[in-house]
């Protein structure tokens, strides 16, 4: 008899539909379940904390030489921590002082926020250019597609980093012109997605309704035609985020990049990476801080893969 | 299968054009005056002069484009360096044996570990073994060659110094361990200046070919224990990436049903997967390994201005640091075209590896 009743009862249970669910909310379901991408999401939280509180965490001006205005300060002293047992009369450094008297742990904090700047930035330029190519590409066919994707081509036959050297050599060392080239080389990826996406999509039925009521190219380019596309940049877009940050802390490791005294991880580095024996935290820490950040990227940008593919997850 | 090669090589024709006309493009866009941008501030205006004419700048663009085609392409000329006063070509050809095996090296220490990674994690699909090594292979890619290198050195030349895992942190070989060339050892007498001599002093310059054919087992082992850290810099994303390709791709084949009937049919379990499975899956490692082989060249820049090891990438980053325009293009030149090739090698070897390209 329970069991009849428990039975019953049920039953409008199980003919309730499915309440309807966007996309993005149910890829952030997805996302959430996946424990790879919450480490990389708390990872690259933590870090945006960092950036954003970068000022009211540093204890000191991340160019400032202490020279002078602090007693007993020495070049390249070690971390001294005081929580942790360093003695109280000297001055706290939690990552130690780097060789022009600055002290690493705010530079360390400030490099957060220029490489996460100079991440976002330069995807973000190159997902417009390569948005605007490949769309025009894919939308106009004909010789525009046939010049612009040779162009893709020529850019893809270089490895990235030599590229950006090479650009970055010709333009003068900088941040600007190494976010610049760093944005440069990755275009054909971006141009690549959004021109493939463009194909499938102007084939579609609703397009050509769309067009035969007269509704103006660029309307429907813009309305109808990538929406659809900005999945795919949106994975390939996080994953990239990451690389651009290797790439110019690279290039910055190389001379190319950030000048001195810019507090850049990848300037840093190369600024004592011969002390690589005698004072190993100015090298390793802000080898560290980029491999993190690069770490989250890579773990968010492969959970938003699985969570935003419609063909798996799926149940 | 011919029809199939000559098309692919005709596709990589508009691209390898594209390159010449990239890397011509970068030499004059260069902002301001080439020749001081080449010869310094203090060059004089009549210096200035005769070498605008003496490399021909005063031309159109066109005819500038023409010269420098059949400058490298007829001449094989990539131009002088002002810095060291020598051809480019030659540069790169004492240079290139450097760089060339530690290309190989890490390749093969990131194809070797990474199809035995792939394949174990394959194997124990869901893991902790599986897990552990796909978050080792996310940590792989994450971390930078330059901060891997200066890692290596910290542990392994500072660290585990005075016990048998001591390597040393920089160089190619130890100078004091004596390595003649393979050539004067055996006696022969080649004057210097000549084609034959430089062909000769090319590879005695690859160390590991030059140790090992003069029996020189010393200088061999010292060569090897030199080269063990930066392939390691070097090979470690291809490493990560090579383990998580082979991975995906045997899991697809062992979920096969030929996979279940050779299970079936009583076969040993290492026969199955190693036999009937992962000579299947390893296609798509194929495409991969020679891909990243493009990339190591990228990764050798910065690794051998860690380990000290001068080869191209070494000279390259001198040449940035001291703005040697000329070095830095025929650089790019070189290794984009030979970029193109290993990717056109990949795809000829792949229509081999698979009938269904060649056929379709």
């Amino acid at each position: 008899m329970a069991t009849a009743d428990s039975t019953l009862s049920n039953a409008p249970a199980l003919l309730k539909t499915k309440e309807p669910s966007s996309l993005f909310k149910d890829a952030w379901r997805h996302l959430i379940q996946k424990r790879s991408a919450v480490v990389g999401m708390t990872i690259l939280a933590i870090l945006a904390v960092v950036a954003v509180l970068a000022p009211v965490i540093a204890p000191f001006d991340p160019e400032q030489q202490l020279i002078g205005k602090e007693d007993g300060i020495k070049k390249r002293s070690g971390p001294c921590i005081h929580m942790l047992g360093c003695p109280e009369e000297q001055p706290q450094h939690i990552f130690g002082v780097d060789a022009n008297f600055r002290d690493f742990f705010s530079r360390v904090l400030y490099g957060a926020r220029l490489s996460l700047v100079v991440g976002f930035a330069s995807v973000t330029i190159a997902i417009v250019t390569g948005t605007i190519l490949g769309s025009l590409a894919g939308f106009l066919g004909g010789w525009v597609d046939n010049l612009i994707m040779r162009l893709m081509d020529v850019l893809l036959a270089f490895p990235a980093l030599i590229l950006a050297i090479a650009i970055v050599t010709v333009l003068g060392p900088g941040l600007i012109n190494a976010l610049i080239a760093i944005s440069i080389v990755t275009i054909p990826a971006y141009a690549r997605v959004i021109r493939s996406s463009v194909l499938t999509v102007k084939e579609q039925d609703y397009v050509l309704a769309g067009r035969s009521i007269g509704v103006p190219q660029f309307r429907i380019l813009t309305r109808d035609v990538l929406p659809n596309a900005i999945t795919p940049l949106i994975v390939q877009g996080t994953l990239g985020i990451g690389t651009a940050i290797v790439e110019v802390a690279a290039l910055s490791f190389l001379g190319l990049g950030a000048q001195p005294p810019t507090p850049e991880w990848g300037l840093m580095i190369s600024a004592e990476r011969n002390q690589i024996f005698t004072a190993p935290y100015l090298v390793l820490i802000p080898g560290i801080c980029i491999a993190l950040v690069v770490l989250g990227f890579n773990l968010l940008g492969d959970g938003l893969q699985d969570a935003l593919n419609p063909r798996l997850n799926r149940r | 299968m011919g029809q199939y090669i000559a098309r692919r090589t005709m596709l990589a024709v508009p691209v390898l054009i594209g390159i010449l006309f990239v890397t011509f493009a970068l030499a004059r866009l260069i902002p301001g005056d080439p020749c001081r941008a080449v010869l310094g501030e203090r060059a004089t205006d009549e210096i200035c002069d005769a070498f605008m004419e003496r490399n021909g700048l005063n031309e159109p663009i066109p005819v500038q484009f023409g010269v420098y085609l059949k400058q490298i392409l007829i001449d094989f000329d990539l131009g002088e360096s002002f810095r060291f006063g020598r051809p480019v070509m030659d540069i790169i050809v004492e240079r290139l044996p450097v760089t060339v095996e530690l290309a190989f090296s890490a390749m093969i220490f990131a194809t070797f570990f990474g199809i035995i990674f792939g394949v174990v994690s394959a194997y124990w699909h869901n893991s902790s073994i599986d897990v552990a090594t796909m978050m080792g292979a996310n940590l792989g890619v994450s971390v930078p060659v330059f901060v891997l290198g200066l890692l290596l050195q910290y542990v392994f030349a500072l660290l585990l110094k005075d016990t048998f895992l001591a390597l040393p942190p920089s160089g190619r070989i130890n100078p004091v361990i004596p390595n003649p060339p393979f050539y004067e050892v055996w006696g022969w007498t080649v004057e210097e200046g000549t084609g034959w001599h430089t062909f000769l002093e090319f590879l005695s310059n690859f160390v590991f070919f030059n140790t090992f054919i003069t029996f020189n087992w010393e200088a061999f082992w010292d060569a090897v224990q030199h080269m063990i850290l930066p392939a390691v810099a070097v090979g470690t994303i291809p490493l990560a990436i090579i383990a998580r390709i082979t991975r995906s791709s045997l899991l697809e084949v062992l979920s096969l049903d030929y996979i279940r009937t050779a299970r079936a049919k009583g076969l040993a379990e290492v026969g199955v997967v190693m036999r009937h499975g992962l000579s299947n899956a390893l296609l798509p490692v194929v495409t991969i390994v020679g891909l990243q082989l493009g990339f190591l060249l990228a990764g050798a820049i910065l690794t051998e201005t860690i380990f000290n090891l001068t080869g191209l990438g070494k000279t390259l980053f001198d040449a940035i640091t001291s703005r040697d325009y000329i070095i830095v293009q025929g650089f790019t030149l070189i290794v984009a075209v030979s970029f193109v090739l290993i990717n056109l090698l990949v795809d000829i070897s792949y229509a081999f590896l698979d009938p269904r390209i060649r056929l379709s």
